[in-house]
């Protein structure tokens, strides 16, 4: 049996989970929670492999999640909403998605990351609004193993949680521009940007990892699941990765994570 | 091979087609061309297959041209069309119609002017452009750095031509200068209180300056829209269509190239039908929101599929003026169609 997760609907307008409703014309969207969390995490991600085995069929077009949610675009003239949502609530019940196994292969990355500085200019502002020293806040940033939730927004382009209570920030109000490689932070989470994007998160640490590599044979490194850790190096020392870095690794090593 | 020399372009041209559909879940958003009706209509007139998401035209790239075109020669003989933002086109000197298909000799200039409304004008050839192809489309992505715009001196070579008429005309819906846009709630609307969706519908809103193939900007002389708690969102899955707020609550109607999931609240989402009349609005032009129920949306999707289906069989050879003739029978073996300013083809009720 699938757990019911009643929870207030802040951040959804959904009261209970799972949930299902429709995401535009032709997208429908099955969300295990309003709030970050390991297992409706883990729910999405299963529930989303168990998707992409009918995808393609029967007006079933492409599918993807995002932290807690799995999506699936549809032929809304070749399969109706109804039917659709039918079978994706049959699909609801068949188990308990929030006691689902992590996807298998995952890696380890680490990930040299200059903190503060000119070259990620909010972090003192991010260390005061968590009540934390700039050291504290560095120290904590630069351990976190953190999974990668979700690939969204651009290519390849990790969310990546949960960290802990105290940086449950909001996002700002004013979006400033960030460049490639920058590690921001909000709500629980960093977000690795792939290209300059413009964003309300704020620009704590500066990376040289490409998210995005096309040409390579592997363009999109990450896969959910994975976990990465951005440990800290000196302002001298990022520039001197940057510089010599060819191949969009900006440094960065990955091992096999043990099942 | 037969394509373009390009001489002159405008700053954000380039190629097209239905995009890149199953890459969602990676983090790339579809693309394609910003006008999927554009995209469909010049495919029409040149007679080739329209493959809906995959199939035959997703080998089929057009030059999409944002405001302003460019001036190409011809490196052989080929057939091509335009469509979308009507824009002022010549051959060597002598202006041709819009919306329909012509022939170009080797050696002949094809001048492309500024958009006269609407914002993306499109240039296709017989063969298709035979640009670059990457994880199966040839569209350039340009928020992810795929392909590029193009640039003075490229080569736009054209796939093989099948063959067929040219001098059609298409008469198309005129998407080009705002309007009224229906829209579906979709799962953030909730966190809209209804006298803020309330007044969101009663908005006049106008085209604000930032637009790009990722969103366009809408902007109205008063407050915000804001949803409740909009900045602790959880993020979730965007679609193109989706009108997303800001943190100071000023809406962005998403395009193909958006972003594949977002924190800032979505009050709704555009129909895909009404998406072009969104693309196409030029900085300044009216646009209105209204909400429509899940049945009438699907009843006017339905009737677009029916039209883009039936696309071909509405294409008709162009009609010229009496007085025009005596001096362009020679031209019209070549190009089929010729005239001294671009709207003399239609009826008084000319869609351009």
């Amino acid at each position: 049996m699938t757990k019911q997760h009643p929870q207030s609907g802040a951040g959804t307008g959904a009261t209970s989970f799972p949930v299902i409703r429709n995401i535009g014309l032709d997208g429908m969207l099955v969300t295990f929670s309003d709030r970050l969390g390991e297992a409706s995490n883990r729910a999405a991600l299963a529930f989303h492999a168990a998707l992409e085995q009918v995808a393609g069929e029967d007006g079933i077009g492409e599918t993807s999640t995002s932290l807690a949610s799995a999506f699936v675009r549809f032929d809304p003239l070749c399969l109706s909403h109804a039917d659709l949502r039918a079978r994706l609530d049959d699909l609801v019940q068949s188990r308990d998605w929030y006691g689902a196994a992590m996807p298998s292969g995952r890696k380890l990355w680490r990930v040299p990351c200059v903190y503060g500085t000119d070259l990620a200019p909010q972090l003192a502002e991010a260390a005061d609004a968590a009540g934390l020293s700039e050291a504290q806040a560095i120290s904590q940033l630069g351990t976190a193993r953190v999974r990668v939730l979700t690939i969204g927004f651009a290519p390849g382009q990790p969310y990546l949680g949960p960290l802990g209570a105290e940086w449950n920030l909001p996002r700002l109000k004013a979006l400033q521009q960030v460049p490639a490689g920058a590690l921001v932070q909000a709500i629980s989470q960093f977000v690795l940007f792939t290209a300059p994007a413009p964003t309300g998160w704020r620009h704590v640490g500066q990376t040289a990892f490409r998210c995005f590599r096309p040409g390579q044979a592997v363009p999109i490194p990450l896969t959910p699941g994975d976990e990465m850790v951005f440990e800290p190096v000196s302002r001298a020392d990022f520039m001197r990765i940057r510089a010599r870095d060819e191949t969009g690794a900006g440094g960065a090593t990955s091992e096999r994570i043990a099942q | 091979m037969s394509g373009l020399i390009v001489h002159r372009i405008g700053p954000v041209c380039s190629l097209q087609d239905m995009g890149r559909p199953g890459l969602l879940k990676q983090g790339l958003s579809r693309g394609g061309a910003a006008d999927r009706l554009a995209l469909a209509e010049g495919a029409a007139l040149l007679g080739q297959a329209i493959g809906q998401i995959t199939g035959p035209l997703a080998g089929l790239a057009a030059l999409e041209m944002a405001g302003l075109g460019g001036e190409f020669e011809a490196t052989g003989g080929l057939r091509f069309a335009l469509s979308g933002a009507p824009m002022p086109a010549t051959i060597d000197g002598t202006p041709v119609a819009w919306n329909a298909s012509h022939a170009l000799l080797p050696g002949q200039r094809l001048n492309i002017g500024a958009a006269r409304a609407g914002v993306y004008g499109y240039l296709h050839l017989g063969g298709g452009i035979d640009g670059v192809e990457f994880l199966g489309s040839r569209a350039a992505h340009l928020l992810a750095g795929i392909g590029g715009t193009v640039q003075v001196g490229d080569h736009l070579e054209q796939g093989s031509d099948r063959g067929g008429v040219t001098g059609l005309g298409l008469k198309v819906a005129d998407r080009f200068a705002g309007g009224t846009v229906r829209v579906v709630p979709s799962v953030q609307t909730g966190l809209f209180a209804p006298d803020v969706l309330r007044r969101f519908q009663d908005t006049g809103f106008t085209r604000g300056p930032r637009a790009n193939r990722m969103g366009v900007e809408m902007r109205s002389g008063g407050d915000g829209f804001t949803a409740t708690g909009q900045l602790d969102i959880l993020s979730e899955v965007i679609v193109p269509g989706d009108i997303q707020m800001t943190g100071d609550g000023l809406p962005f109607v998403l395009l193909p190239e958006c972003q594949t999931t977002g924190g800032y609240p979505r009050i709704a989402t555009v129909i895909p039908c009404d998406l072009p009349l969104v693309a196409q609005a030029p900085a300044g032009a009216a646009i209105r929101f209204e909400f429509v129920a899940l049945e009438q949306a699907l009843a006017a999707h339905q009737q677009y599929e029916t039209t883009l289906a039936g696309l071909r069989k509405s294409c008709r050879p162009l009609i010229r003026d009496v007085a025009d003739i005596g001096d362009l029978l020679s031209y019209q073996l070549v190009s089929g169609a010729i005239s001294a300013h671009g709207d003399r083809y239609w009826d008084k009720d000319d869609s351009t």
